[in-house]
């Protein structure tokens, strides 16, 4: 197996994904990701040149709506409600650990 | 099938035919409350077994069934599912109802607005028994990766439901609803119906509004039902599939009748074969019902015609990064700010984050994240997302071209029947080429239905697949029709 990610990268990806890995998740995760990658690089064998990425899914199902709607003010969720499911909130905002370092 | 010979506890027994209960219930024989009762009766019993629903809806279910008695005492005409009792997978937010999608991260959350396919559902008189099970946020193929446990198979508690719809597939086979509804990413609802020896529906990309989705891979996900029969099963897409202003992605097509439609006969339609479908890696015996499967369909008067689809050995690769990488992405939601767990242990804004994510996620979540949030970082986006979205482009052509020769494609749903529960926890890989025939037609954005088609000697449920072009499940019904009329 050849060792496409190091600990350095899976500690990157971590920053990256906001996930936190203790130590002893290190290892597994290292090994768990080179396998996969090992054996997705097999589309590799595949020239892929002069082919467009698909993205949209209405390309092949043939539906041409347009994504677009009219830009009209319209009811949302109710504020009570909402925030009745937030972990801490002085009922207008969301409250979250201080941002800036004084 | 002796299935007896398996277990001696009676969790495997269908439901009752969907339009000869809502007969009974409009006749007034019936009281749909009473169905209620006897269900959530049912329930108490085996739930502490099978682990198939995370959560019930007594009151808003008794409430429904009043109101579709009332209706029924007074001769009003019924709508389509009135008083059908059924389940909904977890993912698939409830207003008010706790829907955790299988995750402790939203353990105790309970939305302030209800999923289009389940108000749907709602509005067409079913009576909402409660949530099923599912592999967290949808993502895994034995429902083992559920943090609420996993479910077990009615057929064999021994052995895994299939996933990650696996609650809504046992449900039905364990009689614990009339039908249910599913996800299905890359053959979360085909792989447990299979497993189970139920009926499950991929619908076309669109078909179904995805409005109330608890979102796993936007351009992959899809809502379809599970039921007894296929013909149940055409009964609910066609409740719940119609254009939603509310998903943007959601199909104006005009939705038929698909029950009627799928009554209509199989014969003369073109039905191809893949040879990619049928090589190293098939178990046998499910190779040999399948077989049977297909005899079955040219005894109807289908015509055979064997097909090549040489791409598909490129589909699990492509469909694991497309899916991380869309994953990574969606699941950056979850931070512990709006709703859901917040972890305790941090003075810091991005410590919060980090904690409410690591505590929240379970393992192959995190794998996922890992995996998405590489192929997507600088550096690496051309050579794994780009390039498996080229992919893609390939997989979803090479479909296009076969269905210009043949109305179905069948195959087996997936390459052995229900495994041990453990038997591949310990390898994820190896758990990912169990979706090795499911996640092509995911990836191509077409339609299918898992029809049962017969079983192995110890009475394990074998499902064959059969897809169809896309807004063709019509004819996917059809040919599912006659493969169940064979009762092989």
């Amino acid at each position: 197996m050849s060792e496409r990610v190091t600990v350095e990268d899976v500690q990157r990806v971590a920053e990256l994904a906001h996930l936190e890995l203790a130590p002893e998740e290190t290892g597994p995760m290292v090994r768990d990701l080179n396998a996969i990658l090992d054996y997705v690089a097999e589309l590799n064998e595949l020239d892929t040149s002069n082919v467009l990425p698909l993205a949209q899914m209405s390309e092949v199902t043939g539906d041409g709506i347009s994504a677009l709607r009219a830009d009209r003010v319209a009811p949302s969720l109710n504020r009570a409600v909402v925030m009745q499911q937030a972990p801490e909130t002085d009922q207008a905002f969301f409250k979250v650990p201080k941002v800036i370092e004084r | 099938m002796p299935n007896e010979t398996i277990t001696a506890e009676s969790f495997n027994e269908r439901p009752k035919a969907l339009a000869a209960l809502r007969a009974e219930i409009a006749a007034g024989r019936t009281k749909a409350a009473d169905l209620a009762a006897q269900y959530y009766e049912r329930i108490e019993k085996l739930n502490p077994r099978l682990n198939v629903y995370l959560s019930l809806t007594k009151e808003r279910a008794f409430e429904q069934a009043a109101r579709i008695d009332a209706m029924a005492a007074k001769g009003d005409p019924l709508p389509p599912l009135a008083g059908i009792p059924v389940g909904v997978k977890d993912v698939l937010v409830t207003q008010g109802a706790p829907s955790t999608a299988g995750s402790k991260i939203l353990q105790g959350y309970r939305p302030p607005y209800d999923c289009t396919a389940v108000a749907r559902l709602e509005a067409a008189g079913a009576v909402l028994l409660g949530k099923t099970n599912c592999d967290e946020f949808a993502m895994g193929s034995s429902n083992e990766n559920s943090a609420y446990g996993p479910v077990r198979n009615p057929v064999d508690p021994e052995r895994v439901p299939g996933g990650s719809s696996g609650g809504s597939a046992a449900a039905v086979a364990a009689n614990l609803a009339v039908a249910t509804l599913g996800t299905d990413t890359g053959g979360s609802i085909r792989q447990p119906a299979s497993f189970c020896g139920v009926v499950g529906v991929l619908p076309t990309y669109g078909r179904v509004s995805r409005y109330g989705l608890i979102a796993f891979a936007s351009s992959l996900d899809r809502i379809g039902p599970l039921a007894a029969n296929v013909h149940d099963a055409a009964t609910l897409l066609s409740v719940i599939a119609g254009h939603d202003p509310c998903d943007a992605t959601s199909s104006t097509a005009p939705v038929p009748d698909f029950a009627a439609e799928s009554d209509k006969p199989a014969a003369g339609l073109r039905i191809g074969v893949p040879a990619e479908y049928f090589a190293e890696g098939l178990d046998p015996e499910v190779r040999a019902a399948v077989e049977k499967g297909i005899a079955a369909l040219e005894a109807a008067g289908c015509i055979i015609k064997p097909i090549a689809l040489p791409h598909t050995k490129y589909a699990v690769p492509t469909y694991y990064l497309v899916a991380t990488a869309e994953a990574s992405a969606n699941l950056a939601r979850f931070d512990g700010v709006r709703y859901g767990y917040r972890s305790p242990n941090s003075s810091t804004l991005s410590g919060m984050y980090s904690h409410s994510r690591d505590e929240g996620f379970g393992a192959e979540v995190k794998r996922r994240i890992f995996l998405g949030t590489y192929a997507l970082s600088a550096g690496y986006y051309d050579a794994y997302y780009l390039k498996a979205q080229q992919v893609r482009r390939l997989l979803a052509e090479e479909f296009l071209r076969a269905f210009a020769e043949v109305d179905a494609i069948v195959t087996p749903t997936s390459p052995f029947p229900a495994f041990k529960l453990g038997e591949k926890t310990g390898d994820p890989l190896a758990m990912y080429l169990a979706d090795i025939y499911t996640v092509t037609a995911s990836l191509a954005g077409i339609c299918g239905v898992s029809v049962p088609c017969g079983a192995t000697r110890t009475g394990l449920p074998v499902g064959m697949q059969v897809l169809a072009r896309p807004m063709g499940e019509s004819t996917a019904f059809r040919v599912a029709r006659a493969v169940e009329a064979a009762g092989i």
